[in-house]
């Protein structure tokens, strides 16, 4: 059998079927529901089952159609970048407020993604959000939450 | 019917909804000209934004975003041999050497018209085809309903998967499983949620589409090192030549058309098919029917080879609505998430639909004529100012699909841990398309997870707990055969690739 990354993360679905069949079966239920042709968990039970029947199959079956993927070719270090940002992001919008992280998070990751047109990258970032911001929070009346904004008086 | 589609149609030419199809089919074109950036990606950016209207108008936005991404996909192709979304390949056989030829505006306008044609002919179908149907599955029982989810599930798995079926599959499962995180809803017994208060709800649709799609797209583009825009930056988009289809031209359209909207719709209605399929064999099949002289220009720039893909692409866009508004079983990943869309309004698609909300089931349909009118009078003038959004760097579009992606969740939820949880799932949702795992798969098996259980939970009940259900009725078993039949040939296919 060949091993390739594909059977890799067959192999990782199989024990994470395992893994979701065994809480599956820890699913707290009624006494009176325990023996109930159906109950919470049921449906689960079977999807554990049919996790492990397909990551099985992909294991054991010959892969025609291995896909081989050049790893030399691929940008990590600006993925990784990015979503180091998106975490950062996602952790300060609520405690700083939406227009000032969003405008940070939009100039950080242009200047990550190697841009350097400065006037470009501000217009896009500071005044376009305040603009998406307008239509949201003030004609679709989609409250937007921002302590930082508050704090200086722009937003009620 | 006549007063439902007034009603429809009532809806449908408000100013407000009017307007929403104009929007919807302008950034549909430009998000489905984008190659990789298909019509799943711009209705997922556009979701949040529908949650601030009401469900008819929400739902029209969404048609009017999925009907411009099917023809900007088209442009795309055209123009640049870069098909936006799969469903649009077939047109670049014949488009792009069209457009090479110094006829690009033809070729945008005998594709815009061709659609239009299409997109008409196919309304009408649907017209009388959904109430009738949703008649007929009134008769539907719950072991049929769980029956016909099984296919579906089958179905989207075989044609999306390019012959990955038991990865599609097991992307099948994965969205079943997410699907069943949080409090059943029967008992309000909470399931794998390790004690999290935040997935006691479950799982956001939202955030699943935002993450497998949108995130996990923008990702993958830069993980690669992808341009979408590249293409673009190589020819130019505004001297297309004359938009002008002669009489002859026309001659051949006029024969194309009406066949290939037929099979179009018949493809778009089978769960899992959708426009990919349709078209290609609508090009198939006009190849076979045209004389010999006519044959000899497929694939260097033929009416016909061009027409039929363009027509059968918009006539299944609108087929994949049938499952979709009278069943409640979508036909397509797309259908899937404007579905997951409709449920988070709190409206249940089926048959009953067009009973309870006949101005939402009317209006859809109504709207989608809408589409098309706009599409041809608004955006075929303007392709080529539209086109020039093409030439928009890498740079800029990545981090503003970001930016639309967390926005969406950030106004839904308020809550850290959703955003983490997004960004977890899309740098998963990014590794497994780097080994092709499809995720229309998993989309629809999460949006069908709830309605699959509630359905195997009554047909096991009403059969006190036997698996009987399975072969009581005629249509179960014709529907069940159908599936097995899937798996078995997908498996036999597998073991005898070399």
């Amino acid at each position: 059998m060949n091993i390739n990354t594909t059977k890799i993360i067959s192999l990782l679905f199989f024990i994470f079927s395992a893994f979701y069949l065994y809480t599956a079966y820890q699913i707290q239920v009624f006494t009176f529901d325990e023996n109930a042709p159906f109950n919470a968990r049921t449906f689960p039970i079977y999807l554990g089952y049919a996790g492990l029947f397909f990551s099985g199959l992909k294991l054991i079956l010959p892969d025609p159609d291995t896909i081989k993927v050049e790893h030399k070719t691929l940008e990590y270090k600006k993925t990784a970048l990015l979503i180091v940002i998106a975490i950062i992001y996602g952790a300060t919008i609520l405690k700083v407020g939406y227009f000032l992280t969003t405008s940070l998070f939009l100039f950080a990751s242009y200047y990550f993604l190697g841009e350097r047109r400065w006037i470009l990258m501000f217009l896009l970032s500071f005044p376009f959000v305040a603009a998406f911001m307008y239509l949201l929070h003030g004609i679709l009346e989609i409250y937007l939450r921002d302590p930082f904004l508050q704090s200086i008086g722009v937003m009620g | 019917m006549i007063e439902g589609m007034l009603i429809g149609l009532t809806t449908a030419l408000t100013f407000q909804n009017i307007f929403m199809v104009m929007i919807g089919c302008f950034f549909g074109t430009i998000i489905g000209m984008l190659p990789g950036l298909g019509p799943m990606t711009a209705i997922a950016l556009m979701i949040p934004i529908t949650y601030g209207f009401d469900p008819a108008t929400g739902l029209i936005l969404m048609a009017g975003v999925y009907y411009g991404a099917v023809f900007g996909g088209s442009t795309s192709s055209i123009l640049l041999n870069a098909p936006g979304v799969p469903g649009t390949v077939a047109t670049s056989f014949d488009g792009y050497p069209m457009a090479q030829q110094g006829k690009a505006g033809k070729a945008l306008a005998i594709a815009a018209w061709s659609s239009f044609a299409g997109g008409t002919l196919s309304a009408i179908y649907l017209l009388f085809m959904a109430p009738s149907l949703s008649k007929v599955s009134l008769s539907f029982r719950s072991p049929d309903y769980f029956a016909l989810m099984i296919l579906g599930l089958t179905a989207i798995a075989a044609f999306s998967s390019k012959g990955q079926f038991l990865k599609a599959m097991m992307m099948v499962v994965l969205g079943l499983m997410l699907a069943s995180v949080g409090q059943d809803s029967l008992s309000d017994i909470t399931r794998f949620t390790f004690n999290n208060m935040n997935l006691t709800d479950g799982i956001s649709f939202v955030l699943i589409v935002m993450a497998t799609f949108a995130m996990s797209e923008a990702l993958t583009i830069i993980l690669k090192r992808n341009d979408p825009t590249a293409a673009a930056k190589q020819v130019s988009l505004t001297e297309l030549g004359s938009i002008r289809i002669d009489k002859e031209e026309r001659g051949k359209m006029y024969k194309t058309i009406p066949r290939s909207s037929i099979i179009g719709f018949l493809i778009g209605v089978l769960p899992g098919a959708g426009a990919t399929i349709a078209s290609f064999l609508a090009y198939g099949m006009e190849r076979n029917l045209v004389k010999d002289d006519e044959k000899e220009k497929f694939g260097k720039g033929s009416v016909n080879g061009l027409s039929a893909p363009e027509t059968a692409n918009n006539a299944a866009c609108s087929g994949s609505f049938v499952p979709m508004l009278t069943l409640g079983i979508p036909g397509s990943g797309t259908t899937a998430v404007m579905l997951g869309a409709l449920l988070g309004f709190g409206i249940q698609p089926g048959p009953r639909l067009y009973m309870t909300n006949p101005e939402i089931f009317w209006s859809v349909i109504m709207s989608m004529y809408i589409g098309m009118v706009v599409l041809l009078i608004l955006n075929l003038p303007l392709i080529p100012y539209i086109a020039r959004i093409l030439a928009v760097p890498k740079n800029y579009l990545i981090p503003l699909i970001l930016f639309f992606s967390i926005t969406g969740i950030y106004v839904m939820s308020f809550n850290n841990f959703d955003i983490y949880l997004m960004i977890g799932i899309a740098v998963v949702a990014t590794f497994l398309r780097l080994y092709d795992f499809p995720m229309p798969p998993l989309i629809l098996a999460f949006v069908l997870g709830g309605l699959m259980e509630e359905n195997l939970r009554r047909s096991l009940l009403l059969s006190n707990g036997s698996w009987e259900f399975l072969w009581d009725r005629t249509l179960t078993i014709c529907i069940l055969v159908t599936t097995i039949l899937i798996v078995v040939w997908h498996i036999y296919k597998t073991l005898t690739k070399k």
